[in-house]
């Protein structure tokens, strides 16, 4: 039972560099990874192979040995840094949480999120508010292995602390496989059992 | 002692708010910065931490007078014991007080960078010794924008503000897509800035990154300042520290516990009437939820709080 | 009571506006045909209170003609803008979502039917359809989607390349969900606003197809007809058999393209705040 990337290697387009070169990474079920580089490592990049949103050009991302599914909800799911991108403007954030599934009513008490929230659109929240909708819905949706890319980077160290105490007691219970991007060492330090560090 | 030196910028219950449509014909006056109060003295960084989205870019846009047009600033602006007003922050602006902007977005795409960070006095020189400092190649300046990658786009707008030679450097999340080489140097170079005389406002999310290189921390919590406090006070822990939010935050910092309160910051449109961290506050009487608190001065500190000590 | 805000302004003129077409077309639908048939007696008669218009050869009122004339002007413009407006929905939804070889022949279609005048075309395919409504319609339908269509196929390309889009995806939605649910909402404005701008072209391309005897056949009150009428008699003086039915056209035209600007301004997020 392991998520694994194999010899990936990344670019965006034929002539842009590499982001990407021979990067190989393994994770079981249960195990908290963190990644940890500063900027322009190509952390986001490496997120977005592991959780199928692209595909490398050279290498392999393995779930237990296959390839990942293309079709259905994805076991490995991603949140993102910036929560006001990942959630469609239009929707009101009732809806953008059943997008994974029904309601988690325990997830959206440990989180903090107001059932007034529910009725607004995304603009009408802070980033702070915003990142707990889109963990809560990546928790929803099932899955055994989640990567967070940054997804406190943004916000306030209280806010920080609320959210990653939640995922973290979901992983512990759930034997998720959690994979922690950050370029906060003490985070990193913080939240995981193994650090991976891109930069050395 | 600061405060018989004279204040190079003072900003005194500063409210910026934004004139909105909400749905359907409803206008709402959306106030995103609420009372806020801080004073720069010349040679000494501030900085200004909070999360991102909650204003604080608004706050330097605010100081040099860039702000959107269905934006509206009231409070009192004083720069060098004068009052700022739209003209003086007009002729200041680029001369005085310099910005080191968020976003690269701010570069013209269709200008070169070197002569896009001459300006108009053309200091080519300064630029390249900045350039140099900075680890940029030469071959930059021939560049466009759009071929610069996003550690040297940051770096190109520090040397934009640094080759003003400005008073006053307005530097909004100035470090992100950096090295750690860089970040550092970068912030040495307004370290001596400051050492200079001149000063720098330094606006961050990353407090470790504000508490090691800031003379002075203000703490920045939904719109407003709580606290303004020496850096060495937020070394020192909790106990250091004025504001019930400023001890909540150093608690729940990775290397200190990890241990949030409950609650969220309460946003624009949302805003309590009384203190905005009453909602939240293990202290709070009933005299904070009606009425805002003024700043006060506590322990060679301010703290915005009817019961800071 | 603080002042109405900008936006209600802009909505209640917008709304102003299109209440006055709404009574032009009821108006030109309730008027019956007996109404506008005049006789020989009252032939060429010069403005007055009794005929606003003034009358045309055969002594029908060219007010009420007018009115008619615009009211079919208006169903065959509505009409033919939804049908073209759903084309270009299609084919730019189709051309961005669609593999690069449907891109490349889309696009090539879109600068094909955009490089023929649009009245030649319009013309051929009227006449090929044995003109009348049906062929006027289908011909207008035709030749007005492109700039639309690019304006969507943009709008879907740059959407598709959204987070959210592909979060969607990755909790296990099929492209046709995401297409129905998160793309074709954000349409809506750019569809609407299309189709209310598309309206005064259309009414223009058909007065001066029928003007040219190619549109609607010489019994229907059409604005076209009635100035090709009049053509006959504007050297002998009677001026007001064109320049009435023209004017009020145009002022239609204006209007309808006053509307759409400002419902573009209401709907556009960049503009919706000032």
């Amino acid at each position: 039972m392991a998520l694994e990337a194999k010899n990936v290697d990344f670019r965006y387009g034929r002539n842009q560099p590499w982001i990407l070169k021979d990067q190989c990474l393994k994770i079981g079920k249960g195990e908290r990874l963190a990644v940890f580089a500063p900027s322009g490592y190509g952390k986001t990049t490496l997120a977005m192979l592991l959780a199928g949103y692209l595909e490398p050009i050279n290498g392999q991302v393995l779930l237990d040995e296959i390839p990942l599914p293309k079709k259905g909800a994805c076991p490995v799911q991603l949140i993102c840094q910036h929560p006001e991108k990942a959630v469609n403007p239009r929707w009101r954030l009732r809806r953008v949480l059943e997008e994974s599934g029904p309601l988690r009513e325990d997830l959206l008490e440990a989180l903090g999120i107001q059932r007034a929230w529910l009725a607004r659109f995304p603009r009408e929240l802070s980033g702070g508010e915003l990142q707990r909708f889109c963990v809560a819905r990546a928790l929803t949706s099932g899955g055994d292995y989640l990567i967070c890319d940054e997804i406190s980077a943004m916000l306030d160290g209280i806010t920080q602390a609320q959210i990653w105490n939640v995922v973290l007691e979901e992983a512990e219970k759930r034997s998720l496989g959690l994979i922690a991007i950050t370029h906060n060492r003490r985070l990193a330090g913080r939240i995981a059992s193994r650090i991976l560090d891109l930069s050395v | 002692m600061e405060q018989t030196r004279k204040a190079l910028l003072e900003m005194r219950n500063i409210s910026v708010s934004f004139r909105m449509y909400g749905r359907g014909l409803e206008q709402t006056d959306l106030r995103v910065i609420s009372d806020l109060h801080l004073t720069v003295y010349p040679g000494e960084i501030v900085a200004i931490a909070g999360s991102s989205g909650s204003g604080k870019s608004l706050l330097a846009s605010a100081i040099l007078g860039i702000l959107p047009p269905n934006a509206a600033v009231r409070g009192d602006l004083q720069y060098k014991g004068e009052a700022l007003t739209p003209e003086r922050q007009k002729w200041i602006r680029g001369r005085e007080i310099a910005l080191v902007p968020q976003s690269v977005a701010y570069l013209d795409p269709l200008m070169k960078v070197g002569p896009q960070t001459d300006g108009y006095y053309k200091p080519t020189k300064k630029r390249r010794m900045l350039f140099e400092r900075l680890q940029l190649p030469a071959s930059v300046e021939r560049l466009y924008p759009f071929q610069l990658s996003g550690g040297m786009a940051r770096r190109v707008l520090v040397s934009t503000a640094l080759v003003t030679g400005a008073r006053l450097i307005i530097a909004d999340e100035p470090t992100p897509g950096m090295s750690i080489e860089q970040a550092l140097e970068a912030l040495r170079m307004f370290r001596e800035m400051a050492d200079e005389g001149k000063s720098v406002i330094l606006i961050t999310h990353d407090i470790d990154l504000a508490v090691e290189f800031a003379d002075r921390v203000a703490v920045f919590y939904a719109g407003t300042t709580v606290e303004t406090a020496p850096a060495s006070d937020f070394k020192a822990g909790p106990e250091a520290l004025r504001h019930p939010y400023s001890k909540a935050l150093w608690k729940a910092l990775p290397q200190n516990g990890f241990e949030p309160i409950p609650g969220f910051q309460p946003y624009a449109g949302n805003l309590p009437e009384g203190c905005l961290f009453a909602p939240r506050c293990p202290y709070k009487t009933e005299q904070c939820e009606k009425q805002v608190p003024p700043m006060l001065e506590i322990r060679g500190g301010e703290a915005r709080c009817f019961h800071g000590a | 009571m603080k002042q109405a805000n900008r936006r209600t302004k802009l909505v209640v003129l917008t709304a102003a506006m299109v209440l006055v077409l709404a009574v032009i077309y009821a108006c030109g639908i309730l008027i019956p045909e007996e109404a506008a048939a005049g006789s020989f007696l009252n032939a060429k008669l010069p403005p007055s209170l009794r005929h606003p218009f003034g009358t045309d050869a055969l002594g029908r009122d060219l007010f009420l003609r007018t009115l008619k004339g615009l009211s079919v002007s208006m169903t065959i413009g509505l009409a033919a803008s939804a049908i073209s407006a759903v084309i270009a929905v299609l084919v730019g939804a189709a051309s961005a979502a669609g593999s690069r070889g449907v891109d490349a022949v889309l696009n090539w279609l879109i600068d094909l039917v955009m490089g023929v005048p649009h009245t030649i075309l319009i013309l051929l395919i009227s006449f090929a359809l044995g003109r009348g409504l049906n062929g006027l319609l289908a011909g207008i339908a035709a030749t007005h989607w492109c700039s639309l269509a690019r304006l969507i196929r943009g709008e879907v390309l740059q959407l598709r390349s959204q987070q959210y889009v592909a979060v969607s995806r990755r909790l296990g939605k099929s492209s046709g969900w995401i297409m129905l649910y998160h793309l074709l909402p954000h349409l809506a404005p750019q569809f609407v606003v299309g189709l209310v701008l598309m309206f005064p072209h259309a009414i223009l391309h058909e007065a001066s197809i029928s003007f040219l005897g190619f549109g609607l056949p010489p019994e229907q009150p059409a604005i076209g007809i009635i100035l090709a009428e009049s053509m006959r008699y504007l050297s002998a003086g009677m001026w007001w058999m064109a320049v009435l039915p023209g004017l009020t056209l145009v002022s239609i035209v204006l209007l309808v393209d006053k509307a759409g600007e400002h419902l573009k301004t209401l709907l556009d997020p960049y503009s919706a705040q000032e």
